[in-house]
């Protein structure tokens, strides 16, 4: 890829890290057609570039700048205007992540319930600090702020899943069952 | 006890189902709503006196009215599902339990507005919520309720407080970066894309179906003079029974704390309350015998927000609360404005130095007067819901932090 087709503000090929084709950056036919179904869904197709973030990020496992100069290709947007767009938001991965993240509420009701000995209690169970992964690749540790489950606080988001009223005991279990 | 009207459905086990929403009379209101002119819709939503439950508090069918009546082009209907306020978790419910009350608000509400394309935009972090909502959108087009006339685009956000905020939320659906935009124009006016938008909250489009179903007198007497209905407040921090609680917005913070959500907690001593959100002021232990509805708050120097009521006794900390939510103000400022920008970020470390023991009695008057200074002076109010607490905290608990100071 070099830049974005009919982009007047692609940058030079040469950018630091992205001369050549992207070749392990690629969608599936299955992919690309949902991409252009998500474009359609908007009156511009800009809209679905989100959508198309989260998409690739779950594809390629983390957005590096292959990805957003891959991406930006299909909205006709420059790779700086996708890279704006992804370090706006906690959502995407700049780097590689761990095959799982747990991601530690640290707001108001989850500290009033203790979130600061849960955190504590991951760091020393991973042997991670915060935004760190384990070194087996397994578990990126986060701390967020309020994920809006806070009646069962203290709480973790652990990838797809919020895990509710959070003691040290049902931390281990959660970790156990990471893989 | 108050009606319920917004978790009617919620014991049910097949409440996020068609079939279930059906069985309890759901969209009956559509139905009723098909038959009106759409300005007889925004008619009966105004006297209903609903306001707008996301935070603002401002008349929903007076802001569907601001829809310029001559607009050739498409108007879009904007959910805001991007609950992220601190203390709030009303939406997740909705969203989970009850969506279809959301679709059928959303119908009635595009016909009001004569908008034929809808968005709902749901924070990245509630991917639950998020298929729950999304089949149940399915449901509704399988059952051909969506697709004739008015269509539904699930969104996902991508983890950022600021979409929260109307304009930076478009901005956000927009496939940008979510920076908020100086108003006016309004959304009503230029919204997504370009063109004229409504911005309702879940919770307040899931009151529209009621309100038709029922009638705006019905709904506007469950409530107080200047606001209709019941509202579901978030209860967390220490209190024995958090979870969320539907009342009468003219409910008091002291029967709200005491008579739903069990007393307090801790100590068993009430020391203070937050009561709309980590951006409304606190309140102090003498101060909760006020209603609950928008202008309660107003007159007794907070906000009501999104209703989001954080619970706090004897045994905590005010200075480490302002602290976590200093954090959370300097972590989430989009960074466009100069004063949101540096104040949250220097107004955070300064906390920080007299939670560890090293700041002075002046750092609080240095606080308070930077904070201050700030207000009203940005683009977006995510700058005057962070000095709400700043300078209330402050004020209202001062010999707490000046005991934690050197000199
Ligand atoms: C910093 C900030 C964050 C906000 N977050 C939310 C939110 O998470 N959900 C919401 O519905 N409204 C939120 N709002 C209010 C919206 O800007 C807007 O007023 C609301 O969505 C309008 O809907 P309503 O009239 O139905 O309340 C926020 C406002 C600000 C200033
Ligand atoms: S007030 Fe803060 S959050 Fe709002 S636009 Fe300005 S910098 Fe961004
Ligand atoms: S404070 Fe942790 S979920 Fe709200």
């Amino acid at each position: 890829m070099n830049g974005a087709p009919g982009s007047s503000n692609s940058p030079p090929a040469e950018r630091a890290g992205l001369a050549g084709p992207a070749t392990n950056v690629a969608f599936t036919p299955e992919q690309l057609a949902e991409v252009r179904r998500l474009q359609g869904l908007y009156p511009d197709k800009r809209g679905a570039l989100l959508p198309v973030l989260h998409m690739a990020q779950d594809a390629f496992g983390w957005i590096s700048l292959e990805v957003e100069e891959y991406v930006a290709g299909f909205f006709a947007l420059s790779p700086a205007h996708v890279h704006e767009v992804v370090t706006f938001y906690t959502l995407y991965f700049q780097q590689p992540k761990g095959r799982h993240v747990v991601a530690v509420c640290h707001n108001l009701s989850c500290y009033l319930a203790g979130s600061r000995d849960i955190l504590a209690h991951v760091q020393r169970r991973l042997g991670v600090e915060v935004g760190e992964t384990t070194d087996d690749g397994r578990v990126t540790l986060q701390s967020v702020e309020c994920l809006c489950a806070c009646e069962a606080a203290p709480m973790a988001q652990v990838d797809d899943r919020y895990e509710l009223n959070l003691t040290p005991e049902k931390v281990d279990r959660i970790l156990e069952g990471l893989r | 006890m108050a009606e319920i009207v917004l978790m009617r459905n919620f014991g049910r086990q097949d409440s996020h189902t068609l079939a279930g929403y059906r069985a309890t009379g759901g969209y009956g209101g559509w139905e009723k709503a098909r038959t009106m002119e759409p300005a007889a819709i925004t008619e009966e939503v105004k006297k209903s006196n609903l306001r707008g439950l996301g935070g603002a508090g401002f008349p929903t069918g007076t802001k569907w009215s601001f829809i310029p009546k001559n607009h050739a082009g498409p108007v879009y209907l904007v959910v805001n599902a991007d609950e992220g306020e601190p203390g709030t978790f009303k939406d997740r419910y909705l969203l989970e339990r009850d969506p279809h009350a959301l679709i059928e608000g959303m119908l009635i509400t595009a016909r009001a507005i004569r908008c034929a394309l809808g968005f709902v935009y749901i924070r990245g972090e509630y991917v639950q919520p998020w298929r729950l909502f999304s089949a149940a959108v399915k449901e509704a087009y399988d059952a051909g309720l969506l697709g004739h006339g008015f269509d539904i685009v699930v969104h996902r956000g991508a983890g950022a407080y600021i979409c929260g905020e109307e304009t930076g939320l478009l901005s956000s659906l927009e496939g940008k970066k979510g920076w908020p935009k100086i108003k006016p124009p309004f959304p009503a006016i230029k919204g997504a894309f370009g063109q004229p938008t409504i911005v309702n909250n879940v919770e307040t489009l899931a009151c529209v179906p009621p309100i038709i179903t029922r009638g705006a007198e019905w709904f506007a007497a469950l409530g107080t003079k200047t606001q209709g209905g019941t509202r579901m407040y978030s209860v967390s921090g220490r209190v024995p029974k958090p979870g969320v609680y539907e009342a009468s917005v003219a409910i008091t913070l002291r029967s709200l704390i005491h008579d739903l959500a069990g007393g307090v907690s801790g100590s068993g001593r009430l020391k203070a309350v937050v009561p709309g959100g980590g951006s409304a002021a606190i309140l102090t232990a003498d101060e909760i015998d006020i209603p609950m509805d928008v202008d309660g708050l107003k007159n007794a120097g907070s906000m009501i927000g999104s209703a989001g009521v954080i619970v706090m006794d004897e045994s905590v900390s005010i200075p480490e609360a302002l602290m976590v939510l200093a954090r959370f103000y300097a972590h989430e400022s989009c960074g466009q404005c100069t004063p949101c920008r540096e104040s949250t970020g220097w107004i955070y470390k300064q906390v920080h130095r007299i939670v560890e023991g090293h700041g002075r009695k002046d750092d609080l008057d240095t606080i308070l007067d930077v904070a201050k200074r700030g207000g009203g002076t940005t683009i977006c109010a995510f700058y005057d819901g962070a000095i709400g607490p700043y300078i209330s905290y402050i004020e209202k608990f001062r010999s707490e932090f000046e005991a934690l100071c050197r000199s």
